[in-house]
């Protein structure tokens, strides 16, 4: 099977069923996404699949082999950070971080659908969990990124 | 660093416990004559603490685990401070346990629970900054051959004023390492700094935001193996028979081997595979005597505690507190309870092994890497010059990855002796790590409190009947105090960093000790989150039946608790306490002392449909004592309101036939940001010569501060955690 994964592709040797995120992390090595529930709860797993952020725990590789996958690794161009990463740098937003990578590629799909989203916006698309409790940093830092567009 | 002499399995001792003394005063020891020790990178060793490399980069030396907390960003500024280097061109490097204890503990703890990672070494460490500070403008006086009172440093510089000559630390480092340590080390007064007490970022964060930070579970090594374990459901069961030819031939796998006496794991390629082929593994379990036990029994049991003759006495102020209650004016009473929480760290359980006859090595997230060291070593049965633990970031710790009996890490170094040579990375799947936490321990409060004619509180018995932390992971301490937990009294203690902080006349607080089978341990905050529920909901109710205002009624209480009080007349007046509330906005309070700071927090809720909550607003006040870095401690703060209220509204582990129900978030709820609060930190400290943490103590205020302005809001005061079993829902 055949993935394309920021931009390059993957010959991959799986199961159908297999879920995209452990693909991700084990066929292609790309351990940035991160696995938290496998049950599309905790959103972790986040990736974009042809742009539209998705649970990767719980779609299985097949759904997505002729998609366009962009993983965590993949949101920056070379270099150059995203906005998102750029603001989460500027308002140290991490804390352990585990759950950042999903968080993140979530923002980045918000932002591109709503590039100035209001908290009800936030509220209502960003349901991502985070243990240490990083919130009220993520909502300055979605903001902050808004404004930097 | 350097490689490690020989080192007997038995001169180590296996209980982190029993490490306590000696911590290192931050000074090389000269084990190795008078050779200079060397980092990884070659760079000379001038303290434990302190490597400077020739580009003038300081290498700063960590050893506390770093599981978001801040804690190492914060160790840092306090060294670099003393050393007065150059902050843009630190770099941290971990020695490892194996080192350390080569080195007889040069390092000292690294546990890291208990808010302790900067408290409890902070004067080791910056006395180890100072140290080489003094030792590098000693070897540059020399070069020089003037005294070192004429040379003065700065950002990595030394400069002589009289002549005007500079140099760097990078260029006399070597000559430094060659010096004896000072042995009269002053301190900065903490007016004066310039790196510490500021609120400078975070030095990890660039990793995080792009994928490249490395976790436990994302280690790769070459030839390594993943494995995904199940161990009995029922606590205390045991395996009696698995058919691992059902699934040899499944995809990927390689090898179906037994984990002690209680577990099975699947050795595969990926751990996906591992983890398809374990579920389709038959195994037969003998689940013991626990088998049939239910959360109604526990319940039951910890009941007829609250009423038990015998119990240990925690604090005890006045005279007969049942005298004083029978001849009070109005009687309270009220009995609460505590369920079991788990951690639920975002990352799952997991650690890497590599086991061969000669040698054993775990990488992998752990709070107290001496810790894991011991139990690799037991496990292992290897000798500790043969053993090493290498700690990674941690994806959440919480308390969850300090040092337990039987857990993830003896079952990675079990699951790899079965396969020598081959590293193998042993990953729980979420389910796995809901079944098998360290819980926090259930328990119930039975409050009996008197006021007289005028709503003063005469006598307060406050009854705790649950679930000792000790006696399960630490007996030896329990042991020593004739079976009493003192942790179980935290936050209501009799003194240290625990104490109670109001007076009150007549007290007794004591604690019949019920130990179910589900382990229990230390979940962030350990035992101050259910007494601040019991105690900080119990003075809302004295206060209500006296006809007091709550603040007022603890301001009565805390005369001789100055701090205390200072930091409830910060949150009261932020709030607006003494102004009424906007319509349809309530407003409640909480204070307590715990690991040695003083927080307090007051909130504003609405509650519509009397079900619905909306936390609108927190303001927490902290006096820690000394504040290393303000912004981290504000994130500290805040998140500590995600983990509080999700446990307050939320979380629940419930007992059905011996074992956990809860299996994944989506029956373990946590907060997301739609219901996050604004949360508004006070941070005050106010010296002194104790310094308190700050992982923890806010926690165990937020739930109180919700209790009690939701009895504000509906009249109706609610005593068992969590809300959902009320119908109450966050929103």
């Amino acid at each position: 099977m055949r993935l394309t994964i920021n931009g390059k592709s993957h010959e991959v040797d799986v199961d159908p069923t297999t879920p995209l995120l452990w693909v991700i992390r084990e066929q292609v090595g790309l351990t940035g996404t991160k696995y938290g529930c496998g049950i599309a709860q905790c959103g972790a797993c986040t990736v974009h699949v042809n742009g539209i952020p998705m649970r990767s725990c719980s779609v299985p590789v097949s759904a997505a082999s002729d998609a366009k996958i962009t993983t965590i690794e993949g949101l920056a161009s070379g270099k150059v950070l995203h906005k998102v990463q750029k603001a989460w740098i500027d308002h140290d937003v991490p804390q352990c971080g585990y759950c950042q990578s999903g968080m993140i590629m979530a923002v980045a799909a918000l932002l591109k659908a709503k590039p100035k989203p209001t908290d009800a916006d936030i509220d209502a698309s960003i349901t991502n969990i985070c243990r240490c409790g990083t919130f009220q940093q993520v909502r300055e830092a979605i903001h902050a990124a808004a404004k930097a567009a | 660093m350097t490689a490690i002499p020989k080192f007997t399995r038995r001169s180590f001792l296996i209980s982190s416990a029993a490490l306590g003394g000696g911590l290192a005063l931050g000074l090389r020891l000269p084990p190795f004559g008078p050779a200079v020790v060397r980092a990884a990178d070659g760079s000379p060793e001038i303290t434990v603490w302190v490597a400077i490399r020739p580009d003038n980069t300081t290498l700063i030396r960590a050893v506390r685990a770093e599981m978001g907390q801040g804690t190492i960003t914060g160790l840092a500024q306090l060294i670099a401070e003393e050393l007065d280097c150059d902050w843009s061109k630190v770099e941290i490097e971990y020695p490892t346990p194996g080192q350390s204890v080569a080195r007889k503990r040069a390092w000292g703890e690294f546990s890291t629970g208990g808010s302790r990672g900067i408290r409890q070494s902070n004067e080791y460490v910056r006395k180890g900054g100072a140290a080489a500070r003094m030792m590098l403008v000693q070897a540059a006086a020399n070069e020089w051959k003037v005294s070192p009172s004429e040379c003065t440093a700065s950002n990595s510089v030394i400069t002589h004023k009289a002549s005007g000559r500079k140099t760097t630390y990078g260029k006399v480092a070597e000559a430094a390492a060659r010096l004896d340590q000072p042995k009269d080390v002053p301190l900065k007064d903490p007016k004066t700094w310039k790196i510490a007490g500021k609120p400078l970022k975070r030095l990890d964060t660039a990793k995080k935001v792009n994928g490249t930070m490395e976790y436990g579970m994302d280690l790769k090594m070459p030839g390594m193996l993943n494995a995904a374990v199940k161990d009995c459901p029922v606590f205390g069961g045991k395996v009696k028979s698995f058919d691992a030819a059902r699934i040899s031939g499944m995809r990927g796998v390689k090898k179906v081997v037994q984990v002690g006496d209680s577990g099975v794991a699947v050795i595969a390629d990926t751990w996906w595979n591992a983890k398809t082929a374990l579920e389709q593994l038959p195994v037969v379990w003998d689940e013991g005597p626990n088998a049939k036990v239910s959360s109604a029994d526990i319940a039951e049991v910890l009941k007829e505690g609250l009423d038990a003759e015998q119990a240990f006495v925690g604090n005890k102020a006045g005279g007969d507190v049942k005298a004083a209650l029978a001849g009070a004016a109005k009687k309270v009473e009220a009995v609460y309870s505590y369920p079991y929480q788990n951690h639920a760290c975002m990352e799952p359980m997991n650690a890497t092994v590599r086991w061969t006859a000669d040698r054993c090595e775990m990488w992998g997230p752990t709070q107290n890497g001496e810790g894991a060291f011991a139990q690799v070593l037991e496990a292992s049965g290897l000798p500790a010059d043969k053993v090493d633990v290498h700690n990674v970031m941690l994806g959440g710790g919480f308390g969850r990855r300090g040092t337990y009996p039987n857990d993830y890490v003896t079952q990675a170094v079990l699951i790899a002796k079965q396969m020598p040579g081959t590293p193998i990375k042993m990953i729980w799947s979420r389910e796995e790590d809901m079944a098998h936490g360290r819980y926090h321990p259930v328990m119930q409060c039975k409050l009996s409190g008197g006021l007289d004619a005028s709503g003063n509180l005469t006598g307060l018995h406050m009854r705790l009947s649950g679930q000792s932390i000790l006696a399960a992971v630490r007996p030896e301490v329990v042991q020593a105090q004739k079976g009493r937990d003192p942790l179980s009294f935290q936050g209501v203690f009799e003194s240290g960093e625990h104490s109670l902080t109001y007076t009150v006349p007549n007290l007794l607080v004591d604690h019949a000790m019920r130990n179910p089978h589900v382990p229990p341990g230390f979940w962030r905050g350990v035992n101050i989150n259910q007494n601040a529920v019991f105690i900080e909901s119990f003075m809302d109710e004295l206060a209500e039946a006296g006809g007091q205002d709550p603040l007022e009624f603890r301001r009565k209480l805390l005369g001789n608790s100055p701090r205390a009080l200072g930091v409830l007349n910060a949150v009261a007046q932020k709030i607006g306490w003494s102004k009424p509330a906007p319509a349809g906005v309530y407003r409640g309070l909480a204070q307590m002392k715990a690991f040695d700071s003083f927080v307090a927090a007051a909130c504003e809720i609405s509650v519509k449909d009397g079900n619905k909550v909306k936390v609108h607003r927190i303001v927490a006040a902290t006096d820690p004592g000394y504040a290393v870095n303000p912004a981290q401690i504000e994130r500290q703060v805040a998140g500590s309101f995600v983990y509080g209220l999700s446990a307050l509204f939320f979380q629940e582990c419930t007992v059905k036939d011996g074992r956990i129900e809860q299996t994944n978030f989506h029956n373990y709820n946590s907060m997301r940001i739609a219901q996050m609060p604004k949360v508004e930190t006070i941070l005050m400290p106010t010296g002194g010569p104790v310094w308190g943490g700050i992982g923890e103590p806010t926690i165990c205020v937020a739930a109180p501060a919700v209790l009690n302005a939701y009895a504000k809001a509906t009249g109706k005061r609610i005593r068992s955690v969590p809300l959902k079993n009320h119908g109450i829902e966050l929103v």
